[in-house]
């Protein structure tokens, strides 16, 4: 009898085309019935040859490129590759445009962790407060949208600062904007992040141990939510951030094992709080003066090399320049979060539900375009 | 039915056999008119609870959605993927529409007013659903797909795993009454509310708990969507399913939503009964019928639109593990309550009023609470533009 029934694992191509992979990935999962017994994520669908098409344009040029390296939070990408070069070269920039640059990037962390919570959301079932989430990013796209005209991908932040100076009315309209918002996010909270039939599909998923993070080099909220507590903003300061008051949230197990799944969302939904009060800060202590130094339009920073990372929403983004004193970049390398993160899912995604690895890839906030870059 | 045909002049078995195909038909077009309806209201429905508005293009507030659908789907190629049971793959959406037609049967839709009053009719109606069952898992089975696969079985699991607490809580209404017939349970209930099944003691109030909860789970309805989950199944067991077949599926799930409502309002709700003097009225009746049908397929679709999804483990722990002892708590609670109160019908009476008072007081907290969720959003972000308003 033992001898006929033969027994297999079964083998399921999780995407490319599969609703809750944000983007073009593949996990190729061997099942037993519903429970994983070896995920293996398969990368490089969205990969367009980012880093190498550096080399052969100006280095302004490349700033609408770092837009597209990760284009739910695009600000973040120009003013870590702007904060780069201009190390590089070593330019100051006028106090105005350090805090405009500021506003900007948590202006759009918040949009992208709006984005991330409400993925989370729709990958557990729950539809609403993903629409409602996008619904509120809309208002801060119309923000970013007086500034720079554009709504998703801006090239706004530029070598030397930023490209335009902030409108009239902006300061009243963010203003009432996070006024609104910091409403929304506990209504978010009463609605989801609260309700027990998330908190269960959530809570103890995925657990990733401090040691474990640092192992596989997670970063920002995905690390943060392992309990350690680093920030690239407090540990490594950089432009008027060492100014400014605000706490960096950490996973503290909410509801049940540290660094679970849950710990993870709900890290991202404190940091939303975060960036609220950062951009009030902002908001009230913003001198007048230039928006822009002078920067040539043919730019050679000497010869050299530099690596320079901010924090991002999805992590510590690192921007490896080698400059051989030319008009464009000898080699460029980009460091992502979502790289790492995706690093980590075959171990933590063994034994688990298929239903499971969806809430894992949700809770890591992975994004193909700046995995695959 | 007959007696208008024989008045008509047919001879008798003519007119039987005429009256049953007449009768059929009238039930498959209200079948295919009510889920069609749904579609559009739950599309409707979700829209303004997401602040979209959901289809209003195709006639007045865009009513006619439902027959542009329809009408797109069956022009579409009717598509057998490759390696699929071709004989399988046909024939599954016929069973799940069989399943949820075959139901209309037993519906009363006023007092009075049935196709066929069967002495089993609630056993019939329990059974008969079950078919809805064979068909998912014919159509997992049959499409080759792993992901078809995986919904077929999640839905056999789920589906019979929650028939069991759904038929043990619908043993309490029967205790009641006293009866499986239909128009008998309606009739064992007053149309005041606390006269309603749902009102009369502790453990009618858990039994309805239980039954609501388990046939959210049969219906396929969020938090138990899990055999059609979207974001881990693509679209579970009708992954493969085009044109004409899926839109089979699609109306016996959105008329299955009536008839979980149909049922709800039968059994818990007192129907379409009505006060004494105006209980001929049967157009009345009928109203009173769909509109607790209405006001339950409203709390299934607000449900929907709101709750996250259970994950497999935990959604059968809850069938197994909770609602089966409470299942058999409210049966044993339940007989026990009617042997004590048996020559007391002012406690039972009293007890009933004094459940549907708590009730009112539960719905007044949370329509205060609601109110104060409404309240708080309405900080404006759309104030002028400078720039604008001096305009």
């Amino acid at each position: 009898m033992s001898a006929a029934l033969k027994t297999d694992y079964l083998t399921i191509n999780m995407g490319p085309q599969h609703p809750s992979t944000h983007g073009v990935i593949r996990f190729i999962i061997k099942t037993d019935g519903e429970i994983i017994h070896e995920c293996d994520p398969d990368i490089g669908y969205l990969h367009r040859g980012i880093e190498k098409l550096a080399e052969s344009v100006s280095w302004q040029g490349f700033v609408p490129f770092t837009d597209r390296v990760d284009y739910v939070c695009a600000m973040n990408a120009n003013l870590s590759y702007s904060m780069a070069v201009e190390k590089l070269m070593g330019l100051e920039i006028p106090q105005r445009a350090e805090y405009i640059r500021v506003i900007v990037s948590e202006l759009n962390r918040i949009s992208s962790h709006a984005i991330a919570i409400g993925a989370a959301n729709m990958d557990m079932g729950a539809f609403t407060p993903f629409v409602h989430l996008l619904r509120e990013r809309e208002h801060i796209n119309d923000l970013l949208e007086m500034i720079c005209g554009a709504r998703l991908t801006y090239n706004y932040i530029c070598i030397g600062g930023v490209n335009y100076d902030l409108p009239p009315g902006f300061k009243e309209k963010t203003l009432e904007f996070l006024d609104h918002f910091e409403v929304v996010v506990e209504q978010i909270n009463r609605l989801i992040s609260y309700n027990q039939i998330f908190i269960k599909r959530f809570a103890n998923v995925a657990v990733v141990p401090p040691e474990m993070a640092m192992q596989y080099n997670l970063v920002g909220p995905n690390l943060r939510g392992s309990g350690v507590k680093f920030d690239v903003r407090v540990a490594e300061p950089y432009s008027i951030y060492p100014e400014l008051d605000f706490d960096v949230p950490v996973g503290e197990g909410y509801e049940g094992t540290l660094g679970d799944c849950y710990d993870r969302y709900l890290v991202r939904v404190k940091e939303i709080r975060e960036s609220i009060k950062i951009i009030r800060q902002c908001l009230q202590r913003i001198p007048g003066g230039e928006h822009k130094a002078v920067v040539k339009n043919v730019i050679k920073p000497p010869k050299g090399h530099i690596y320079f990372r901010t924090e991002t929403p999805r992590g510590d983004t690192g921007y490896f320049i080698y400059s051989d004193g030319k008009t464009s970049p000898n080699r460029l390398k980009i460091r992502t979060g979502s790289f790492t993160a995706m690093s980590i899912i075959p171990e933590i995604a063994k034994g688990v539900f298929i239903a499971d690895l969806v809430a894992i890839i949700g809770s890591l906030d992975v994004v193909a375009p700046e995995l695959d870059r | 039915m007959e007696s208008i045909l024989l008045g008509l002049g047919l001879e008798e078995a003519t007119a039987q056999i005429l009256g049953a195909i007449l009768k059929a038909l009238i039930v498959l077009l209200f079948f295919v008119t009510v889920g069609g309806v749904l579609t559009w209201v739950e599309r409707r429905l979700s829209g303004f609870m997401q602040s979209r508005l959901g289809p209003n293009r195709v006639g007045p507030q865009g009513f006619l959605q439902w027959i542009a659908d329809g009408v797109k789907l069956v022009f579409k190629e009717d598509l057998v993927p490759d390696g699929a049971d071709r004989v399988l793959f046909r024939l599954a959406p016929y069973f799940c529409l069989i399943g949820v037609f075959c139901t209309l049967v037993v519906l009363p839709w006023g007092s009075g007013i049935i196709i066929a009053d069967l002495n089993v009719g609630l056993f019939y109606f329990i059974s008969i659903t079950s078919l809805v069952v064979i068909g998912v898992l014919m159509a997992g089975w049959s499409s080759n797909n792993k992901w078809s696969l995986l919904g077929g079985m999640r839905a056999a699991a789920q589906i019979v795993s929650y028939e069991i607490p759904v038929g043990l809580g619908l043993l309490v209404p029967i205790l009641i009454s006293g009866t499986l017939s239909m128009q008998g349970i309606m009739a064992s209930q007053g149309w005041l509310p606390w006269d309603w099944m749902l009102f009369k003691s502790p453990f009618t109030v858990l039994s309805f708990f239980i039954f609501f909860v388990g046939s959210l789970a049969e219906a396929n309805r969020i938090p138990f969507d899990l055999p059609e989950a979207e974001s881990e199944l693509v679209s579970g067991y009708c992954t493969e399913y085009t044109g004409f077949r899926y839109a089979v599926f699609f109306l016996s799930e959105w008329a299955n939503l009536f008839v979980v409502g149909a049922l709800t309002t039968v059994v818990y709700l007192g129907g379409g009964n009505l006060p004494g003097m105006i209980s001929g009225l049967w157009v009345v009746s009928l109203l009173v019928f769909f509109l607790k049908t209405g006001l339950v397929v409203f709390l299934i679709i607000w449900i929907r639109w709101t709750l996250p999804r259970f994950r497999i483990d935990q959604l059968m722990k809850l069938s197994w593990k909770y609602l089966l002892p409470a299942a058999f708590l409210a049966f044993f609670g339940q007989a026990l309550w009617m042997l004590l109160t048996w020559k007391l019908p002012l406690v039972q009476l009293a007890m009933a009023v004094l459940i549907f008072l708590t009730f009112l007081v539960l719905l007044y907290l949370f329509i205060k609470r609601v109110s104060v969720n409404i309240k708080e959003q309405k900080t404006s972000v759309n104030s002028p533009l400078p720039a604008e308003a001096g305009k």
